[in-house]
């Protein structure tokens, strides 16, 4: 590798890159994200290989491994290029006929086609599936073009072209202004304007100044943080060197889950070959401007996704917050001047740079610019990443990109925010989705969590659940957030458990209200956001389960009983073969009965029978 | 284990604020923070004892006691439990006999439970030993505990 000493060198090495490289070369595309290898990817990789040097064409096809499509209800994908032929669900056998029929005769396999549920169509092409049609792929666009480890792939593509342009043709002060121009507003959960930050912290004194990107994903239920880092490292990276040098900062962190290995691993490698190239460390590109990053993994605590704890982390300390009368911006970090930013929002700051505020403010809404990435997850049939401009409706991402409700089952709600945000009921489905609509609507943007919930979730179970992981995840410094949330989960499980009294819902108010004013953080003052918000628009849940000891979803263990209907009943014997205490049973071929005083409500025999014979009520 | 612990505290530079990570390292060699690597900690970082003690128990990531030989994590993310992940989580503590964080006396079995993996697609999802079984459902969830049962089982009889 090559140290480039230039920004005409970075320019100079695209044009060979690009050059050496043959945009009609036939190559597959595997997804190698976190998602795709659950599903056991990397035996379908090793077969590729194995099968492409059989038949010697190593040289002719390539093999790319690429980052995370999105489409993670899909795995193993692939993308067939030049013509982006998308083949999903691949089978870890598959390889060699991909190779033989597909890439050798030009055939279509058939069986590993997406087929639209809507129309019952076949898709064989990436762009023509319904799922990427409605996105605006621009953070994640360049996800499965690149390999995550290959600096180069990145620069072929148009990487580190904006780092030059900041560097070369723009003052700092400029980019900060670029950046204020653009509204770009914070990707991670609050929303707060992303220049504003830069210039607080570029005006304070201090020094040193530190610039650190939050990659502390702790919400349950998104992802799209660990998807970037994973599949798109560098442009993260060219993001903060950019912020770093408008801010005037020498020293960067990435603090990063350690649950996320492959995140970890990606980044590392990112960091190493932007060193190596002169993209970080001393005078880069020859510009004067030195940066350079080190990695952070954390301990396994969602608080420190707070900004104050997650300095209190990176010192080496328990993740604990600390009130911010003084911003970060003036004391964060060791007490200096610092700007957190999400990796999302970091990576947003390239397109920015390299196209301009006047494009980058002409996406998104009046308040809300660019786009977002959402984990669309839960009861939905397309789980994955998507990507799409603010100000898409709700209906529009749940419905037409993520293909509705799975099993024909009905709408609930949309929970938004993770354990900060709220229930979003089916009233609300044509809303604008972007941050002050979703504030207005009584949850939040959150870092982009959109778990989808059907009739048979319980909106006093799903406010219960949030509650019992922030109990875990309190720092304990505050006692509204210890106490007060601890007490809350007690009666919303009081209430799933039938001994709910008149009053308890009051009671909940009363305490929400103490927490949200009384709590130190934000994530102690948003906490009781999934019970305010369910009680707001799903309050006959919570009756039914206080008045009637019902559990209309058939969710709460202790409100539920099964009970197998007769007449759809084909005496299988089934359930009787998964029931851990025997409460099932029944002659063969004829209707079969649960004894309630042994069922332990498990649900193994609801989820066995094939005829849907077993009711719950 | 003297020597191993100046070792990881060498590679961060004796610097104090990587005390997460030198800890992350220490339990990856010892599978858990046994009491002696933590005061070799504070030796050679020359922290007190109560600062260690303080991160190494604030961290879900860290365990002061010692690991089982298998590992079952369930993912109680909320896309896992919007599709039933605690019912999951009640059958593994009903037919384990723990509780997440608890490891089996005979020292086979650790379970612990963890708040999202970002593998949502595949919810529920248990991992074992590092391998991701995605749309869990408690038929299969028996049968992985079946089937870690016999290797116990086998490893006691190569034993």
């Amino acid at each position: 590798m090559r140290k480039l000493k230039t920004f005409d060198g970075v320019e100079k090495l695209r044009g060979e890159l690009q050059k050496g490289r043959d945009p009609n070369k036939p190559c597959m595309t595997v997804c190698v994200g976190t998602g795709c290898l659950a599903y056991g990817t990397q035996k379908l990789v090793d077969s590729l290989k194995v099968e492409l040097e059989k038949r010697k064409l190593q040289d002719k096809i390539d093999l790319r491994l690429s980052g995370c499509h999105g489409f993670c209800e899909r795995g193993p994908m692939m993308v067939i290029y030049p013509q982006k032929i998308f083949y999903q669900r691949i089978g870890l056998n598959d390889a060699a006929e991909i190779i033989d029929k597909t890439l050798l005769k030009g055939e279509i396999i058939d069986r590993l086609l997406y087929v639209d549920p809507m129309t019952k169509e076949k898709i064989v092409y990436e762009h023509d599936c319904p799922f990427y049609k409605k996105q605006m792929r621009l953070v994640f666009g360049m996800n499965g073009q690149i390999s995550p480890t290959s600096i180069d792939d990145y620069i072929a593509v148009g990487g580190y072209a904006a780092l030059v342009k900041a560097l070369q043709k723009m003052k700092p002060d400029a980019i900060v202004q670029e950046v204020i121009k653009a509204n770009l507003r914070g990707r991670g959960g609050g929303g707060f304007p992303t220049g504003w930050k830069w210039d607080e912290t570029r005006k304070a004194t201090g020094d040193p100044k530190y610039v650190i990107c939050n990659a502390d994903e702790g919400d349950p239920g998104a992802y799209m943080d660990r998807s970037l880092l994973e599949g798109n490292p560098h442009l993260v990276l060219e993001g903060m060197i950019i912020g770093a040098y408008a801010i005037g900062s020498s020293n960067g962190y990435i603090y990063v889950r350690n649950e996320y290995p492959l995140a970890v691993q990606n980044i590392t490698a990112a960091i190493q070959a932007a060193r190596e190239y002169g993209l970080l460390g001393e005078n880069i590109l020859g510009s004067g401007f030195s940066f350079d990053v080190k990695i952070n993994r954390g301990g396994g605590a969602f608080v420190c996704g707070e900004s104050s704890a997650l300095f209190a982390s990176l010192e080496g300390r328990a993740g604990e917050p600390r009130v911010k009368y003084i911003h970060a911006t003036h004391k964060g970090l060791w007490d200096k001047p610092t700007n957190l930013n999400n990796v999302e929002t970091w990576a947003n700051v390239p397109f920015i740079i390299n196209r301009g505020a006047d494009w980058y403010a002409g996406i998104g809404t009046a308040g809300s610019k660019g786009t977002k990435i959402f984990s669309l997850v839960g009861k939905i049939n397309n789980t994955g990443l998507v990507e799409v401009p603010m100000g898409m409706k709700l209906r529009e991402i749940v419905y037409d990109i993520g293909g509705g409700i799975p099993n024909g089952r009905k709408f609930k709600a949309v929970q938004t925010g993770g354990p900060s945000g709220g229930c979003i009921p089916e009233k609300y489905l044509d809303s604008p989705v972007d941050f002050d609509e979703l504030t207005k609507l009584g949850s939040m943007m959150g870092s982009g969590g959109m778990i989808v919930m059907d009739d048979r979730n319980c909106m006093v179970d799903v406010p219960r659940y949030f509650l019992s992981f922030l109990e875990i995840e309190s720092c304990g410094k505050c006692t509204p957030c210890r106490e007060g949330v601890r007490r809350m989960k007690e009666i919303l499980t009081d209430i799933c458990e039938g001994r709910g009294q008149e009053g308890d819902v009051e009671l909940l108010d009363s305490l929400a209200k103490a927490i949200v004013d009384g709590a130190l953080c934000a994530l102690g003052n948003s906490a009781p956001n999934p019970v305010i918000s369910t009680i707001r628009y799903f309050r006959d849940e919570y009756d039914a389960h206080i008045r009637q000891k019902k559990c209309p979803a058939g969710v709460c263990k202790k409100l539920i009983k099964y009970r197998i209907d007769a007449k759809k009943c084909t005496g299988c014997g089934l359930c009787v073969k998964v029931c851990a205490v025997g409460a099932t049973s029944g002659e063969r071929k004829k209707p079969h009965a649960i004894d309630i005083a042994k069922c332990t409500r498990c649900g193994a025999c609801m989820e066995s029978c094939k005829f849907e014979a077993i009711i719950v009520e | 284990m003297e020597a191993k612990i100046k070792n990881i505290v060498k590679k961060y530079g004796s610097d104090r604020s990587y005390l997460v990570p030198i800890l992350q390292d220490v339990q990856k060699e010892f599978n858990y923070l046994p009491q002696e690597a933590l005061e070799a900690v504070c030796t050679e970082l020359g922290v007190s004892n109560s600062r260690v003690y303080e991160v190494a128990t604030f961290y879900k990531a860290f365990s002061l006691k010692p690991r089982g030989r298998h590992h079952l994590m369930l993912c109680l993310g909320t896309a896992c439990h919007v599709r039933g992940a605690s019912m999951i989580d009640n059958h593994i503590q009903t037919t384990l006999g723990l509780k997440s964080g608890e490891t089996s006396a005979d020292m086979e079995f650790t379970f612990e439970t963890v708040g999202c993996l970002g593998a949502c697609a595949l919810g529920p999802i248990l991992v074992v030993d590092g391998e991701y079984h995605g749309h869990m459902n408690i038929a299969k969830t028996t049968k992985i505990l079946k089937n870690l049962g016999k290797k116990v089982e086998a490893d006691d009889e190569k034993a």
